[in-house]
């Protein structure tokens, strides 16, 4: 291709046989570029179009009725929430409210509000997702499935912890391995070790590790506290369970970050450094106004990469907990997995799956906009 | 040019490898003559069922010139889904095993076909009710051995807590097994004095616990319309039951998490509820200490589980090779050939002919009382394609309940469930 250049316009004049010999490019790189076109089309972009289409279904992984029109029914049934207010049960003879054994105030059973599809329509088959009391009324919050709702707030929450503290642990640890001391090698190949296994084993290991009796997460913390901290029960209570996969989490990935920012590190030119001691600034401030700014790239890169990441946790919580104890470890993906493949419900979990994909979507271009590059004026 | 060339021709490859790998691979083909039969099964690794099998096979083709069955083994882990796989690739084989509660689910999902067996059939040879897959009046699949859910413990241990030994005609009530496992609990020689095991999850969960839930008096779902849970499985008997499970774990009887289930047998727990695949290991460590005791009546009599891995023949398999393969479950039914596995395996014999043929269960032996129990104890679990969600809820309510949430709130969850996917189900009408 000969490319004439003007001063004020550019011109690109092809002449006949090169227009053939670029044709005949094009058809080789389509030739070579096509099995693996095929093979996107086949395991990507047609089940995409496939889930959207199985989302308006009522698909199932096998039945032998065909699959069913339903319309938006699995969008409204996953998003469904109400709010239920209970006045506490009243003594109908002296007129005065009811408690129970512990003095606690009783309130009429949900399960009466839900069946009855009469009197109460809009309460229909929802389940109790959780309840506060505020005063003496107790309000509670019905969703057709909490389980999904749940999960999703498990996910953000996963996600709000591990991007900045994986981030930030995984900027130190480069920071540390940057420094030119002996033996840094060695600790760059120990940090990034984790991140090249297997995840199912680490979990599966990490499962011994914070057993509550034979633990030994539980041994070092007794040791470590002179016996003041007793065992916890980290993966079978709902207030540790999360935080015993994000600890795990974090301590497999940060090796990557670390790769990552040392990479970022050791682009930045020594003479800012320099120049920047020279004007008279501590480490502290360097760090701040020379290594920070530098990093910028890879800082967004880094974010978006973990947030995506973040959203789809699912080794972790298959192998160690199963959705956890009453739901605190349910992440999206496993509840994707549990309603399409398990209780075979495909249809609803295509829905559940194009939810989150818009999602995901969606704060990937939060993201994408928060951390933009300012163009001057 | 050349480089067209080359792609041409790197892409020939290509398409002739899919291809190549597209190529279906039918169940039966003649091969000398002979149709060949596939079979799977989920005994991979367990070298006393697969060698019986072995020899089942090798002695049906040498004696059946027409047929050849070929096996191929999974592990138990993975086997459903790789069936459930298969069936939606058409590519299921002739014979398979099947857990005896999901043989309604794959009779509905047209997975396999009815056996041609009758009701008169299983009478005549005295097959135990457990070791029939039925649906809709047909029967789908039939079991060589099945297993009683068991109560080990020693009598060295009994005796010294005052502990009466319970019999058959009088197992131990709900008030006397209570007091003992607090009398076992206080004396400070187990942490934890019971155990069932709840950390196998799955399928054992509902297996293993709602033989307790219908001794109470409660149930999976109401087995005469087989719609709705609404009332049995939330209803005051389930309450009931779900309270005093969830008290076992509350008041330190049962570990909710234990990390292995060799407590027993490291003397670390009395009392051990478990299926009796267990007995040989108990006997080792034992001897003539061990104990193999009948469940605890809750009210409406002691009751145990049934129904274990049961044979059956694909819809998808072909009019000739069917005809072989129900030849070869007919074969594997007969006596001696469950005499062969249960021998090799300690497993309990399903028919009264094999029995005589099992020393282990003959009567007068200490194990007779396993047998008898898988007779008179045993309540099925529900034979209903729902039940996959059954199992499933069931899981998630029982796990609830040990972890310590409201009782009342995981069964009514559980109903919820239960009762959603039979109405999407349309009450699972063909």
């Amino acid at each position: 291709m000969s490319v004439i250049t003007g001063a004020t316009k550019q011109v690109q004049v092809i002449r006949p046989q090169q227009r053939k010999h670029l044709r005949g490019n094009l058809v080789t790189a389509l030739i070579l570029g096509g099995p693996a076109f095929l093979l996107l089309l086949v395991f990507l972009i047609g089940p995409f179009f496939m889930g959207v289409a199985f989302s308006f279904t009522d698909e199932r992984l096998v039945s032998p009725v065909p699959a069913q029109f339903i319309g938006t029914k699995n969008y409204s049934q996953m998003l469904q929430v109400s709010i239920l207010t209970l006045d506490p049960v009243v003594d109908p003879t002296t007129n005065q409210p009811r408690h129970d054994a512990h003095g606690n105030l009783l309130y009429p059973s949900v399960r009466t509000f839900t069946q009855n599809e009469q009197k109460y329509p809009q309460y229909f088959q929802l389940e109790q997702w959780f309840s506060v009391n505020l005063g003496n009324q107790r309000f509670v919050v019905l969703a057709h499935d909490p389980t999904f709702l749940h999960s999703i707030f498990n996910n953000i929450f996963f996600a709000l912890v591990v991007v900045p503290v994986q981030s930030g642990l995984g900027l130190l640890l480069a920071l540390l391995v940057n420094q030119k001391l002996k033996g840094r090698n060695f600790f760059r190949t120990i940090y990034f070790s984790p991140v090249v296994t297997s995840m199912v084993v680490i979990s599966i290991v990490w499962t011994f590790l914070y057993d509550k009796n034979v633990g030994l997460v539980n041994h070092m913390l007794k040791t470590v506290s002179f016996g003041a901290i007793g065992p916890v029960n980290w993966l079978g209570s709902p207030s540790t369970a999360m935080w015993a996969i994000i600890i795990m989490s974090v301590w497999q990935g940060v090796g990557l970050q670390m790769i990552l920012f040392l990479a970022g590190l050791q682009d930045i030119p020594e003479q800012l450094y320099e120049a920047a001691s020279i004007d008279g600034a501590n480490p502290v401030q360097q760090f701040a106004n020379v290594t920070l700014p530098g990093l910028r790239n890879v800082m967004v890169f880094v974010f978006i990469a973990i947030t995506i990441a973040a959203f789809q946790l699912f080794t972790q919580v298959f192998v160690m907990t199963q959705g956890g104890p009453n739901d605190a470890t349910s992440t999206v993906v496993f509840n994707i997995v549990q309603r399409g493949f398990v209780a075979q419900n495909i249809g609803y979990a295509s829905a559940m799956s194009v939810v989150f994909f818009l999602f995901i979507l969606a704060i990937s271009f939060v993201q994408r906009y928060a951390t933009r590059e300012k163009k001057g004026k | 040019m050349k480089s067209k060339l080359y792609a041409l021709g790197a892409l020939l490859v290509m398409l002739m490898g899919l291809l190549a790998a597209c190529g279906g691979s039918s169940s039966t083909t003649t091969a000398g003559g002979k149709t060949v039969i596939t079979l799977w099964t989920h005994s991979a690794g367990n070298a006393s069922e697969m060698s019986t099998l072995n020899k089942e096979v090798t002695s049906f083709n040498g004696s059946h010139s027409q047929y050849q069955i070929q096996i191929q083994s999974f592990p138990q882990a993975s086997y459903n889904d790789s069936v459930s796989a298969a069936a939606l690739s058409h590519k299921l084989p002739c014979i398979l095993d099947m857990d005896n509660p999901t043989v309604a689910n794959f009779a509905w999902s047209r997975y396999v076909q009815a056996l041609p067996v009758t009701d008169s059939d299983v009478q005549q040879m005295g097959l135990l009710q457990s070791a029939i897959g039925r649906y809709q009046g047909k029967i789908y699949a039939l079991g060589q051995f099945d297993v009683a859910l068991t109560m080990f413990a020693r009598k060295s241990i009994l005796q010294k807590y005052n502990i009466r030994i319970p019999t058959l005609d009088q197992p131990w009530t709900a008030n006397e097994f209570n007091d003992m496992l607090s009398k076992l609990k206080s004396s400070g020689a187990f942490q934890f004095p019971f155990d069932l095991n709840p950390q196998y999850g799955g399928e054992w969960l509902p297996y293993a616990y709602s033989p307790m839930l219908q001794s109470f008096g409660g149930d999976l779902i109401d087995r005469k319309s087989l719609t709705s849970a609404d009332g049995t499985l939330n209803g005051p008997a389930a309450a009931k039951w779900g309270q005093w499970f969830q008290g076992l774990f509350k008041n330190g009887y049962a570990n909710p998490k234990p990390s292995s289930d060799q407590g027993f047998l490291q003397g670390k727990v009395a009392l051990w509820y478990t299926g009796s695949w267990a007995t040989d290991d108990v006997v080792k460590k034992y001897g003539k200490d061990a104990l193999f005791l009948p469940s605890v009546n809750f009210g409406t009599g002691p009751k145990i589980g049934g129904g274990s891995w049961e044979w059956g023949i694909s819809a998808t398999c072909p009019q000739q090779a069917s005809q072989g393969a129900s030849q070869f479950i007919k074969f594997l039914m007969q006596p001696a050939n469950i005499a062969l596995l249960n021998n090799a395996t300690g497993l309990i014999p399903t028919t009264p002919a094999a029995t005589s043929l099992v020393p282990r269960y003959a009567t007068g032996s200490p194990y007779r009382i396993l047998f008898d129990m898988l007779q008179r104890f045993t309540v099925m679990r529900p034979p209903t394609p729902a039940y996959p969600t059954i199992s499933s809820s069931f899981q998630k309510a029982a796990q609830g309940i040990i972890q310590g949430s409201d009782v009342q709130t995981n069964l009514d969850n559980a109903v919820n469930a239960i009762d959603q996917d039979i109405q999407q189900h349309n009450n699972y009408q063909q």
